[in-house]
């Protein structure tokens, strides 16, 4: 293991990849963490977990880890690790911002304003305190509008508070009090205020978001899958704007309602997407449903590729996103955030099976078995979503978006037979390996 | 021969004629008529031809097909002008005195969970109390009232016990039960299909023929079935033809169109003076609270709120079975139910015809797993009115068989018989074996096909499955589905020993298909 490899060149695929990558004996792991993604790497044939000090080939670290060893840490042609090392880029709110408005700009400059409008999923956003003043002249442009105050860096909904009067931020701003466990913290921590959705749309009453999972093998190129399966997590309680305070009606995040009063573990406030995707459709058609969905496809390539030239893209990396997306009621999807480490841990048994597949196909898709052409389109539940351009869903490379009957190669919310389809892949790969 | 299928056919007529008269599709084609006589195309010297002509153009005579293909469907044939009112309800003596003792059984329970809780069957709600109801209309589910003390009135377990005890007074069957007799819990002589028979009867679910279930995955293109069947399926709407509608989900609905399908069948068009009649029964909740309002409380609280994909839709439910619960348009299906809505009598005059009441007001008292009768039907409709007339309609039509006792093809007495049957005949190994344990298939799969498998399957398989209920205006899919399940399960089923392990293999029916079971049970076993 040796020093620190700034990766710019295109990885290679094709059949060399056979020989390159010999199959190996055993693959040594580590693993941070100590819930779904471990079982997942134990029960794996031919994987052995290594100890402290060991060598390895494969490590799923955690994001402080990373921050602390990546740089001074030597890694093989094979070794792969599950994050990408400036990762923050994509998943700190007032990076995120910063990178989609930059982005924004170039796409207005090279292509015009209406495709620029395309970038506009990400609800109007100042970094605190640096924007202080145009946040100001913004609030001040649209009274009486909700908006929603974010540390940048902490996640599960901690830290978070609503306000529609500028009193609220100035007092926030005076009293220095930031909430609950803050004591140690030595460096100011940055916020982002954020425009509240206001009308998200409600199924029985209730605010949802959606979890979906990106998986990115890298960046230069861009190669990006789409996981079939992903869920909507629901607020316990009904939706109204009355009741600013009530933080556990604005989060939907599972963990913040963990700790709502009315939470009861065994219902599990969560939708698997397939059934929403069906809800939709019953209720608006298949076709208002298909533009949604395409949106959405759009938030995930478009958010990626703005960060495309910023994450030093190190073939080592790899890194499976949990996105975190809200539909108003005019079913225009919103870009909430984007997780560098979705939560493994499982809150039923489906959500524990359907994390164990996505886990499954993870390790698939990163292949340190060697066993893939590199020209596959799917894998288990995952689809080719962008592969240094769109991805059709055609059979051969007609792979232009110009075609009026592009079809894109994303099946969120379908059938996840995944199953039948890893057996059909890997019947005849592994035939070929043993010829 | 024939002078009978007349006569017979001229007393259906003419009882329709009776049923739809006076109502609002009556005065509305009266006043469209009336209205057409200025058109310039009428003409005095052909009158009669010239309207008929107009209301066939303008869609009028369809709406007037779907109505008495309505009325065909839910009401049952006359038999015989002379037959009394209770024939209609149950031709069989011993079935009636059964459903009569099973209300009295309910009733007893009922009553004594009042008077042990001090609980009046219904009081009015005092101003403050229904103003806060009409502020939390929208959100009942955040209600937490104290349910503890009551309990549900029956579970579907206590009405099995019920229908195993059933005897035909008339039929002595001497044999000493062996394995060439009926080994199953239901020992009542009706008639049901066989295989033959129900392969005939459900022809549109055969290999031949095209399925939403089936011919609509992933790795069949959508040019060979799917995508026809969708633009057919908008043409019905178009022509809004009941009867074509209904022979149309036969092979399944798209999701996109089948609320309006079901809407189709069911002859639900939500007309204004329905909306006014919903808000009526609303304001009838508001103003009077009863009895059996806590348990329908109870009973969404302890199913579809547990549900992991019904939580959501609490509030409807219980906007639904509330209003349920008073709408009096109820009691007209006790004409041809079996049973028999109970009667309360104001305090202190008990026995005086004048002062009776039917109680609760539609006269069906929920028992547990009541709601995910219309827990279901959230996912297709929003607007209250409209998914509370469907779920009425879907009441009076069908539900209604699951938990009454008669002799009726529909009803659960020969869904169960038909079940046991088409086991013990196609898997007679597996139904001696789960006998011998003391697991006799009829405990696992009742409580299955009295929800009508809601709450047991995938949603979507779910609907799927609802298609064919309304396709064939049929309960009898339930009984095959649940045999079709145990024949899918066999192979761990013969491994089991005992009841509680029987139950643990068919616990989780989730990821089953339910379409393809279908048909592998049906049209792919050797008979």
């Amino acid at each position: 293991m040796a020093k620190n490899k700034n990766a710019g060149h295109k990885g290679s695929y094709g059949y060399q990849k056979l020989k390159e990558r010999e199959p190996r004996a055993c693959i040594r792991f580590k693993c941070a963490l100590t819930n779904t993604i471990l079982d997942i790497l134990r029960r794996r044939p031919g994987w052995v977990e290594v100890k402290e000090e060991g060598e390895w080939d494969f490590y799923w670290c955690d994001v402080s880890w990373l921050r602390e060893n990546f740089d001074h840490t030597y890694m093989d042609e094979h070794v792969r690790i599950c994050h990408f090392r400036n990762h923050y880029e994509l998943t700190r709110k007032n990076y995120i911002v910063k990178n989609l408005k930059r982005f924004r700009k170039q796409i207005e400059r090279e292509a015009g304003k209406l495709e620029a409008t395309k970038c506009d999923f990400f609800p109007k956003t100042f970094e605190m305190p640096s924007e202080y003043h145009l946040f100001v002249e913004e609030f001040r442009k649209n009274p009486g509008i909700t908006w929603i105050m974010k540390p940048v860096a902490r996640s599960q909904g901690r830290g978070i508070f609503l306000f529609r009067k500028l009193k609220d931020v100035i007092d926030w701003r005076k009293d220095g009090v930031r909430t609950d466990d803050q004591k140690d913290e030595t460096q100011v921590e940055n916020y982002v205020a954020q425009c509240y959705i206001e009308n998200p749309y409600l199924i029985g009453g209730r605010k949802f978001d959606l979890r979906v999972y990106v998986l990115v093998m890298s960046y230069i190129p861009l190669k990006a899958w789409l996981y079939r399966d992903g869920f909507a997590r629901f607020s316990n309680t009904r939706f109204t704007l009355s009741s600013i305070d009530d933080h556990y009606v604005h989060l939907t995040n599972v963990a913040v309602q963990k700790t709502a009063p009315d939470y009861d573990p065994e219902k599990g406030c969560k939708w698997m997407i397939q059934r929403f995707r069906q809800y939709l459709t019953a209720k608006h058609g298949a076709e208002v449903v298909e533009t949604l969905f395409a949106e959405m496809d759009n938030i995930f390539i478009k958010s990626l590729q703005s960060v495309q030239k910023v994450i030093i893209s190190d073939k080592h990396c790899f890194e499976l996103y949990g996105y975190d997306i809200l539909i108003d009621q005019d079913l225009k999807p919103w870009l909430l955030e984007v997780n560098a480490s979705p939560s493994l841990t499982a809150s039923s048994q489906e959500d524990y099976e359907l994390k164990c597949h996505l886990l499954k196909d993870t390790l698939h898709i990163v292949d340190m078995e060697g066993r893939l052409t590199g020209k596959e389109k799917r894998i288990g539940g995952f689809d080719l979503m962008w592969n240094d351009g769109p991805v059709s869903r055609a059979e051969g490379n007609v792979d232009t978006p110009e075609n009026g009957s592009f079809m894109a190669n994303t099946h969120l919310g379908y059938n996840n037979d995944r199953k039948k389809q890893l057996k059909q892949l890997f019947k005849p790969l592994h035939t070929q390996q043993k010829v | 021969m024939m002078l009978e299928q007349d006569t017979g056919l001229s007393l259906a007529i003419a009882q329709i004629v009776q049923r739809l008269k006076g109502s609002s599709l009556h005065s509305q084609l009266e006043r469209q008529a009336r209205g057409s006589l200025h058109k310039p195309e009428i003409k005095l010297e052909s009158l009669k031809e010239d309207i008929k002509e107009f209301l066939k153009t303008s869609g009028w005579e369809k709406r007037l097909q779907n109505a008495v293909y309505s009325e065909l469907n839910v009401f049952p044939s006359p038999c015989h002008p002379a037959a009394p009112p209770e024939h209609i309800k149950e031709p069989l003596v011993y079935m009636r005195k059964a459903q009569g003792s099973w209300e009295k059984r309910i009733l007893k329970s009922l009553n004594s969970m009042c008077t042990e809780l001090s609980i009046p069957l219904a009081r009015k709600r005092p101003i403050g109390e229904q103003k806060e109801l009409l502020n939390k209309w929208n959100e009942m589910g955040t209600d937490e009232p104290d349910l503890t003390l009551f309990r549900p009135v029956y579970a579907p377990k206590d009405f099995l016990e019920v229908l195993m005890n059933l005897r035909n007074p008339n039929y002595e069957n001497g044999d000493q039960p062996s394995f060439r007799n009926h080994l199953g819990l239901i020992q009542v002589p009706l008639k049901v299909k066989d295989i033959p028979e129900l392969k005939d009867y459900f022809s549109e679910l055969g290999l031949n023929t095209g399925q939403l279930g089936i011919d609509d995955s992933t790795q069949v293109p959508p040019e060979l079935f799917e995508n026809e069947h969708v633009r057919v399926g908008q043409t019905v709407l178009t022509e809004q033809d009941s009867a074509a509608a209904q022979q149309y989900v036969r092979q399944g609905c798209p999701t996109a169109l089948r609320a309006e399908l079901w809407a189709l069948i069911l002859n639900i068009s939500n007309q204004p003076e329905d909306i006014l009649y919903y808000e009526q029964l609303k304001s009838s909740v508001i103003q009077h609270d009863l009895l059996v309002d806590s348990l329908i409380y109870k009973d969404v609280k302890l199913t579809a709120s547990n549900d992991d994909y019904y939580f959501v839709f609490e509030d409807y439910l219980y906007q639904v079975l509330l209003c349920f619960s008073r709408d009096t348009s109820v009691l007209e299906h006790f004409s041809y139910n079996s049973a028999t809505p109970p009667k309360s009598y104001i305090r202190g005059k008990l026995g005086m015809e004048e002062y009776a009441v039917f109680y609760p007001p539609n006269g069906v008292i929920p028992f547990h797993g009541f709601s995910m009768y219309v827990a279901p039907l959230c996912f297709l409709y929003h607007e209250p009115s409209k998914l509370y007339q469907i779920f009425r309609e879907m009441y009076v039509r069908f539900f209604f068989r699951l938990h009454s006792i008669s002799s009726h093809p529909s009803g659960i007495v020969s869904l169960c018989l038909l079940f046991e049957t088409l086991l013990q005949t196609h898997l007679p190994q597996l139904f001696y074996h789960l006998r011998e344990i003391g697991a006799q298939p009829l405990r696992i799969s009742f409580k299955w096909m009295v929800r009508a498998f809601s709450g047991y399957l995938a949603t979507d398989q779910l609907l799927l499955l609802w298609d064919r209920i309304l396709g064939y205006n049929s309960l009898e899919i339930l009984a095959v589905l649940a045999a079709a399940v145990f024949a899918f399960r066999a192979v761990n089923l013969m491994e089991v020993t005992s009841l509680a392990a029987a139950e643990a293999v068919l616990a989780d029916l989730s990821t089953l298909k339910v379409m393809p079971l279908l048909q592998i049970f049906l049209f792919a076993t050797v008979t």
